[in-house]
């Protein structure tokens, strides 16, 4: 059984990792709503250790079987992603679009690695554990991932999706 | 003489990884190409740019829908409490059920003190894996902290300073045990490995103690008694390493 407590504190590490791999809001509450369910449900499968590395694991496994297997049937384009509408000057509010857009180009694969590593600050070997992946392939993946963010950000100068308004 | 440097080492350098010895030789390589020092350093600020677009999410607070969760399964809304003690109930069984026979093989002692062993290895391990919340009331308010925690415990408390032996005190918090309020106050050294010391009030038993040893799971936990406090050092080291620890906590609590 899993501390309540425990859970609750968990949340907001969670919905900043769905977060930043869907790049929708509601999505990512969703995405929450159904790791927090499903780890309820396998609870007791749990024992005291790294609940958070468990909990994303969990995460993962939702994300890879639900969310991005219906992504045929809702996938957006980077073009297609809702404007945002940007008081001038809040330059953090572009800087986010930005990397949201980056992020959602990368393949899954590559996303999650790079979101596990460097935003949610696991372990390289927790970060296999929780993929379920040799270590070797994550380092690689790393690289690409980190690679082609880099391209796409460089590549991203004209942000011209953007409008600014008063 | 030096390791040659590989892409892993790019990484854990970006990510902060790398101890100073390593650290300082990925940086002379890569002193050596500006060009390839630019493409690593880019590694480092898309990864400061995760944090500073994302990590606002962390203050926000927790939707309704997700507190609805976590509490409404199962159990109804609970005290803090009560999840608490749910817990040291479970954590008994877990322990028990791997094989962990605290006390058989020393013959029990009839009083509060047989449990505490326990109790402290699971406050332990619930809170030493946390992250951004491992204690309350963090170390840069010692004062308070003491101050605050001698008032709910009915007794002044003293904090001990274990930096001699390479453990900082991160800060401490408020515990429910079934006797009353408990304290735990956390340490962390410099390779993140953490040691909890549970304070607690106790009114039964003898006054004071010899050091006494139980292994809870992985957590080793020397704990003893002294006048109205008891007290249990809890870690995920090997009881040699630890004993020095609980030796330096002791010294320092005894007036």
């Amino acid at each position: 059984m899993i501390p309540r407590d425990a859970l609750l504190a968990e949340i907001p590490r969670l919905r900043r990792y769905a977060r930043a791999l869907t790049a929708d809001a509601a999505r990512a509450d969703d995405l929450v709503q159904d790791t927090l369910e499903r780890a309820l449900i396998k609870g007791r499968l749990w024992r005291p250790g790294n609940l958070r590395a468990w909990l994303l694991t969990m995460m993962h496994n939702v994300f890879v079987n639900q969310y991005h297997a219906g992504a045929a049937l809702d996938y957006r384009a980077p073009e297609d992603l809702p404007e945002v509408a940007v008081r001038g000057r809040q330059l953090d509010g572009i800087e986010m679009r930005d990397l949201e857009r980056a992020l959602q180009q990368l393949s899954v694969e590559h996303r999650e690695v790079l979101l596990l590593v460097a935003l949610e600050d696991l372990s390289y070997e927790e970060t296999a554990k929780v993929l379920g992946a040799p270590i070797g392939t994550v380092m690689s993946r790393l690289s690409r991932a980190r690679e082609r963010l880099r391209q796409v950000l460089d590549g991203q100068s004209a942000p011209d999706y953007l409008k600014v308004v008063k | 003489m030096r390791r040659p440097i590989c892409e892993d080492d790019l990484h854990a350098w970006a990510d902060g990884r790398l101890d100073a010895a390593r650290r300082a030789e990925v940086e002379g390589w890569l002193a050596e190409d500006p060009a390839r020092a630019e493409r690593i350093a880019g590694w480092r600020r898309d990864s400061e740019r995760l944090h500073a677009a994302f990590d606002p999410i962390l203050d926000e607070p927790i939707p309704a829908r997700l507190r609805a969760v976590v509490e409404r399964k199962e159990r109804p809304p609970m005290l803090r409490a009560a999840a608490i003690v749910a817990w040291v109930v479970v954590g008994t069984v877990v322990g028990t059920g791997l094989g962990y026979r605290l006390g058989r093989e020393t013959s029990p002692p009839a009083d509060a003190l047989a449990v505490l062993p326990r109790t402290a290895a699971v406050a332990h391990a619930v809170y030493s894996p946390e992250v951004r919340h491992p204690v309350e009331v963090g170390a840069d308010q010692q004062q308070h902290l003491v101050a605050w925690l001698s008032k709910r415990l009915g007794a002044p408390v003293h904090v001990p300073d274990l930096s001699a032996d390479g453990f900082a005190l991160l800060g401490g918090r408020l515990l429910p045990d079934t006797a009353g309020p408990s304290a735990q106050f956390m340490y962390e050294d410099d390779g993140g490995r953490r040691l909890t010391l549970y304070v607690s009030i106790r009114d039964d038993g003898p006054d004071t103690t010899a050091f006494r040893y139980a292994q809870e799971g992985d957590v080793g936990v020397f704990y003893w008694a002294d006048g109205r406090f008891a007290y249990a050092l809890s870690g995920q080291f090997k009881r040699e390493t630890l004993l020095p620890l609980a030796n330096a906590v002791h010294h320092q609590i005894t007036p």
